[in-house]
């Protein structure tokens, strides 16, 4: 594994309770640099709690956070004007896309680097024109998020993070609402971003789809990462019960 | 006229004219309801024939009708004892019928009663449309000015572009129609007549124009103005019988006319305190002229004024009236717009005591009539702080629907998606970008189908502004009805020129809506 210093993403000993209902127990976690990790888990394991809390949209209560040279504390989460550093460096997908619905899909990826002055409105419209492109949805620029499919919906959130240029992206179950062909079209996708040099860490139940995509595997167990390692290994040969049983769960619904 | 008796007090009048209004307004349900009440009490009393059903409004007071303050459940009052004497004459027993003042002459045709009295004047229309009585007592419409003005404001041509107020729907308000025509008068009218006379006081209107008996009572109550001496007009009350009631009427005329005659009238007359010599005097003059002729002469005891009854000579003022409507409601609308988002945005961003002092103001406002409001806003405040009428009633309007859209603002706000929002986050849009850029623009559309409903009935509230002295659409309609004695064309017009303003609108909304909803 690679040291916290040269990792893009730390998280270290990191504790969040909702309602006094722990979440996460003491989540450790260090992506370095330009790699692919799925983190994985049953539901309700913590998975999206731990990106939630990496991009500062819930609050922890104990541990520490760093991406790059921003560090989250515990304690309420900063206002925005504290964050503008986090938001340039970490993008977010959400798992319903999370589409502004009263925008088109070439006007929810410009929104953002207008209005936070990263660029001008030609420099925002050519760069979202390239990406929607380079995501297979150049076609469907003009169209309402009502209008798009799944596939195209999650495209378009995905050329709104990007929009921005972060270094690190950390997207939810990207494959949930995905049929097979879509997912591997995602799979391409990501691929070429980790080449680009980008940092991905991507939750998912999705075996599969974790086995061809990600460079390594986090798994996570009522709020504790039980087990790390290359994917082939922690996938083939798991050691901790949990990721057993993950195993098992997937193979019998694969089977069905 | 409609009178609010000196027992009323002025705090506590608006809730009897709430309650006139809804009357006036649900007039023909709560009318039949009255008239069936009377019948069955006749039906379990006896024949109908026995008794005289009188119609009157005990709220327009001493000395025409008031509740007896020895017994509430009884009336008193002149007119009270006239019908009495008239129940009399016709062996029969008076029974008294509680109608809203404006309501009377309609009633009366529909046969809820036998005869209408209260303080009624006569009309060449009214009798177009009815059987009237002997005029039994005559009126002169008199000034009412400040102490300061007794000089220079003796006749309305002194008081061109002043402020003259009247009881809406009588011959007052007809007479400064006609001022306003000859000599640039600027008429306001009321709904009672005891604002009027503070108003002249406190210096919102600079003259009142009304009957001598009304203004004498006025100066019981109200210190601060002089009555001038001369009368500006005369005019008579009469009672009014269905039109196939004539014979009923006749017999009823003859009472009158021996009541003139052996004195008893006069003695009724004094004991409220309104027989002067020149009461004795137009006594004399109408038993003469009763004897000249055995036609009806009431006719001739009122002077005949040109009266147009075209529909297209009120057309004017009705298009009038619909533009101080739409400018209200318009007005209205944009001030209750800017305070709904103001209030919903501090309700959803806002710390737990903002968020407490919004609800309660929304609930107070919601919880509580308009025309209560509009009332405190204008009369009750007036100590404080005098607003024009217009601003009053723009300013009422405006703060109460304000209450109803900040809900609906608020409950747009809330159905934005949170992942939307929080996504939003993560790109770097701070909050007030998010509210401007996101929220605001989405939640907008959630609300412009209930925003356009409410404009819709802002449009048809601000006929409630009447209530302080603002002549609008549905008021004009009124004071047309009564001049031309239906209610069938004006009310047609009137819908008319009202779904004129309203459907546009609605049809803009909805095409809004689906052109926003894709």
């Amino acid at each position: 594994m690679a040291s916290t210093e040269t990792a893009a993403l730390t998280l270290e000993q990191v504790t969040l309770s909702r309602d006094r209902r722990p979440v996460l127990r003491g989540v450790d976690l260090a992506v370095p640099a330009g790699e692919v990790w799925a983190l994985m888990g049953v539901s309700g394991a913590g998975k999206s709690t731990v990106l939630r809390a990496a991009v500062a949209l819930e609050a922890f209560d104990g541990g520490r956070i760093q991406v790059g040279d921003v560090s989250l504390v515990p304690g309420r989460v900063p206002p925005e004007s504290q964050l503008r550093a986090l938001r340039r460096r970490v993008g977010m997908v959400f798992q319903q896309h999370a589409l502004f619905a009263h925008l088109s899909a070439l006007e929810n990826v410009t929104l953002a680097p207008v209005h936070t002055g990263v660029a001008t409105p030609q420099a925002a419209r050519a760069t979202a024109l390239r990406l929607l492109e380079s995501l297979g949805v150049g076609h469907r620029t003009d169209a309402y998020p009502a209008q798009l499919s799944g596939g195209e919906a999650q495209r378009v959130a995905i050329a709104r993070a990007l929009a921005l240029d972060p270094q690190v992206l950390l997207m939810d179950e990207p494959t949930a609402a995905l049929d097979p062909a879509r997912r591997v079209a995602l799979t391409e996708t990501l691929r070429q971003l980790a080449q680009g040099g980008r940092t991905l860490l991507i939750t998912t139940h999705d075996l599969g789809f974790a086995r061809t995509v990600a460079d390594r595997v986090a798994v996570l167990s009522h709020g504790v990462v039980v087990e790390c390692g290359e994917a082939k290994q922690v996938l083939d040969s798991p050691v901790h019960e949990a990721t057993k049983e993950l195993l098992k769960s997937e193979t019998s619904s694969a089977a069905t | 006229m409609s009178k609010v008796g000196p027992l009323v007090r002025r705090f506590c009048a608006p809730i009897p004219w709430v309650v006139r209004l809804l009357t006036v307004l649900c007039g023909p349900l709560l009318l039949a309801a009255c008239g069936s009440t009377a019948q069955d009490a006749s039906a379990t009393t006896g024949s109908t024939t026995s008794l005289l059903r009188w119609g009157g409004d005990a709220e327009g007071g001493a000395p025409f009708v008031e509740a007896d303050p020895a017994d509430a459940s009884t009336v008193r009052g002149f007119d009270v004892e006239i019908a009495t004497l008239m129940a009399k004459g016709l062996g029969r027993t008076p029974q008294f019928v509680q109608v809203s003042w404006p309501s009377i002459e309609q009633s009366v045709a529909r046969g809820d009663f036998d005869v209408g009295m209260s303080g009624l004047e006569d009309r060449p229309e009214l009798r177009a449309r009815l059987a009237v009585s002997l005029p039994y007592f005559e009126f002169r419409e008199v000034l009412a000015v400040r102490p300061a003005d007794t000089l220079r404001f003796r006749t309305l041509a002194d008081l061109a572009k002043r402020r003259v107020a009247t009881l809406g729907s009588t011959q007052a308000y007809a007479m400064l129609l006609e001022a306003q025509k000859s000599h640039g008068v600027v008429p306001v009218s009321y709904d009672d007549d005891v604002h009027p006379y503070e108003d002249l006081v406190s210096g919102r209107v600079d003259a009142v124009l009304l009957d001598h008996v009304v203004a004498e009572r006025a100066l019981r109550r109200t210190r601060g103005f002089v009555v001038q001496p001369t009368a500006l007009a005369l005019g008579h009350y009469v009672a009014v019988f269905a039109p196939h009631q004539a014979a009923l009427r006749d017999s009823a005329d003859a009472v009158l006319r021996s009541g003139m005659m052996d004195g008893t009238l006069e003695r009724i007359f004094r004991s409220w305190g309104v027989w002067d010599d020149a009461q004795a005097q137009y006594q004399q003059q109408l038993i003469t002229r009763l004897a000249d002729t055995t036609a009806n002469a009431a006719s001739a005891a009122t002077a005949d004024r040109p009266r147009t009854t075209s529909p297209v000579a009120y057309l004017p003022a009705l298009l009038r009236a619909a533009v101080i409507t739409l400018g209200i409601s318009l007005a209205a609308m944009i001030l209750a717009m800017v305070a709904g988002g103001a209030i919903a945005a501090g309700h959803v961003y806002g710390g737990p005591v903002t968020r407490g002092v919004l609800i309660t103001y929304v609930e107070v406002v919601r919880g509580t009539p308009v025309l209560l409001q509009l009332f405190v806003l204008y009369y009750g405040l007036s100590g404080v702080i005098r607003l024009p009428a217009l601003a009053a009633a723009i300013l009422g309007l405006g703060l109460n629907y304000a209450a109803y859209e900040s809900e609906i603002y608020r409950s747009a706000l809330m159905a934005i998606p949170r992942a939307q929002l929080e996504a939003a986050r993560t790109l770097g849009l701070t909050e007030w970008q998010i509210l401007r850029l996101i929220r605001g623009p989405q939640a907008l559309r959630t609300a412009l189908a209930p925003m356009t409903n409410d404009f819709v009935a802002l449009l048809k509230d601000s006929s409630l502004v009447s209530v302080i002295t603002v002549v609008e659409l549905t008021k004009q309609t009124a004071i047309y009805a009564t001049n031309v004695g239906s209610w069938v064309l004006p009310g047609l017009l009137c819908a008319a020129i009202y779904l004129l303003m309203s459907l546009p609108l609605s049809r803009l909304a909805r095409r809004l809506e689906s052109r926003w909803s894709t």
